[in-house]
């Protein structure tokens, strides 16, 4: 039985609620109980956007999540405010384009990945989250391309179809990302 | 099986009146519940149904009183601010004895307050929205599947009691997606040989009216509305019993103070504290019954409430405060976290409460 808790941040407009569906969708797909949960205040309009995202092999409790597993940081603000939420063991994902500092914890996995750099070199500027996705789904092993396409299926709507594949080949650049040491 | 899929609270909610066979929308847009306003805007026009942004919230209530006086399927939503403005309607519904159904997807009062989520409204929802001897049935989904699967119970209920159902909801629960299937065996609505359909000259005018200026006849309408209200309470009342076999601490809780109860009330097993929870889904009707019992059994009640104190008071009187109930509560928008709950629950059970 096992719970992993995700949340996503960074500026609206960067995919971080959009992430956070192709995610709940995955775990939907895998049979596995889901939750997503927006932020809707004020700071959505312009400042921080974050999700609560919980995949679970247990009906979920509460959608709120407070002590990530898993968090993904896509800006400074973000990382700065919930770094120190995340549960001891768990793992930080940070988009090193735009945030330039390092994690100060050292009870936590951490995975730099230069999404925003990535993205704009492969001509897919908006799709850093998508990026940053793949390289998550490597990590937790959880990266088919079955699964994760149809994952896509579900999230980017018939109206959109035509962006399914840059968004699967954004979540293969980012699951083939190594770190450059 | 349908195939599960993803869905706001909101969405589901709004997906499941349509598949009630509401036809007739009126609202006006209001944080945390505009998505019901949105995507009644989308369907509406495809299938044939009315959308209406009324100019106010007192006119799109009093625009549900007009459709459903014609004896149609109709509804309306709001959140907190936005209910108390259709205060007055909702009274009217209740005096003219009309089916409707209302949403209040709560945020943090009183005054314009603020957008985060809330549960303040429950003395409103559960006392009477307004002026006059009256309720509603008040209905708190604790889950996006309940979002969808109450709206349809809501309007069933509103048909056969002739009385506005209100789901009483809040704002993680119209944000939040979750898995949801809208797989429903619809009843045909009742017949109702009070609406006004249109004589075609063969028979009385029927007339739907709130106006009562005779008070023998105003008393002996209150009194049988009253024996309608009993057959709710016998009824009507849904709860769900989580954990309560051996609980000796009993969490009373809804809405999403039930579902972050539940992660507490985990922890607390693991820890050896025997807590369980009583989860009312009619407010109003309260479920009395199971909480009479359980307060034989328990050693103590803690109401968790995004509210300053407000379903505790129903606690008490249920359980005749045989034993001790106290509060867990945030309010403005916060909602109470799991280690919150749980320190509430170790603490009853260093009172005695547990073993």
């Amino acid at each position: 039985m096992s719970t992993t808790q995700f949340l996503f941040a960074g500026f609206g407009g960067q995919g971080i609620l959009f992430a956070g569906k192709f995610a709940a969708y995955k775990g939907l797909i895998g049979e596995k109980q889901v939750s997503w949960l927006p932020s809707y205040g004020p700071e959505m309009r312009g400042g921080t956007a974050s999700c609560s995202v919980i995949v679970s092999d247990e009906p979920v409790g509460s959608p709120i999540v407070s002590r990530p597993d898993v968090l993904i940081a896509m800006n400074l603000p973000s990382l700065d405010r919930y770094e120190s939420a995340v549960a001891v063991g768990g793992t930080i994902f940070v988009d090193s384009t735009l945030i330039d500092r390092k994690v100060e914890r050292d009870d936590v996995a951490v995975y730099y990945v230069p999404a925003t750099r990535l993205a704009s070199d492969n001509g897919m500027p908006t799709l850093a989250n998508m990026i940053l996705m793949g390289n998550i789904l490597k990590v937790m092993n959880e990266f088919d391309e079955e699964s994760v396409t149809a994952a896509l299926k579900k999230v980017i709507s018939a109206k959109h179809a035509d962006m399914l594949d840059i968004n699967l080949k954004a979540l293969k650049i980012g699951a083939e990302y190594k770190e450059e040491v | 099986m349908s195939e599960k899929v993803l869905m706001k609270g909101n969405e589901a909610l709004a997906e499941a009146a349509i598949i009630a066979g509401c036809r007739h929308y009126f609202g006006y847009p209001i944080t945390p519940q505009t998505e019901v306003a949105a995507y009644m805007a989308k369907r509406m026009p495809k299938i044939g149904g009315t959308f209406l942004q009324a100019e106010s919230e007192i006119a799109a209530i009093n625009m549900v009183y007009g459709v459903s006086s014609t004896g149609h399927r109709v509804m309306t939503s709001s959140s907190s601010p936005g209910i108390s403005l259709k205060g007055e309607g909702l009274s009217y519904l209740a005096g003219s004895d009309l089916p409707a159904l209302v949403i209040n997807v709560q945020r943090g009062g009183p005054g314009l307050g603020g957008i985060q989520p809330s549960q303040a409204d429950y003395f409103q929802a559960t006392k009477g929205g307004a002026h006059g001897d009256f309720h509603m049935i008040v209905l708190a989904p604790a889950s996006v599947q309940e979002m969808a699967d109450l709206t349809v119970k809501g309007f069933e209920l509103a048909d056969k009691y002739r009385m506005t159902s209100m789901i009483l909801a809040d704002g993680t629960m119209g944000q939040m997606m979750e898995p949801v299937s809208l797989e429903y065996d619809i009843k045909p609505a009742p017949e109702k040989p009070w609406a006004t359909t249109g004589t075609k000259m063969q028979r009385e005018h029927n007339i739907v009216n709130s106006l009562s200026l005779v008070p023998e006849e105003l008393e002996k309408f209150n009194i049988e509305r009253y024996k309608r209200y009993d057959e709710v309470e016998k009824n009507e009342v849904m709860y769900e019993e989580y954990m309560m076999d051996d609980a000796e601490i009993c969490i009373a809780a809804f809405g999403i103070a039930a579902r972050v109860s539940k992660n507490a009330i985990t922890e607390a097993r693991r820890q050896g504290i025997k807590a369980g929870m009583i989860r009312p889904i009619t407010l109003w009707p309260f479920p009395k019954t199971p909480f009479k019992k359980a307060a034989q059994s328990v050693k103590q009640f803690i109401s968790v409430e995004l509210s300053m104190g407000q379903m505790i008071e129903d606690v008490r009187l249920a359980t005749e405060c045989r034993v001790p109930v106290t509060l867990c509560n945030r309010v403005g928008g916060m909602i109470p976290s799991p280690e919150m709950v749980l320190e509430a629950i170790k603490e009853a059970a260093k009172n005695g409460g547990a073993r």
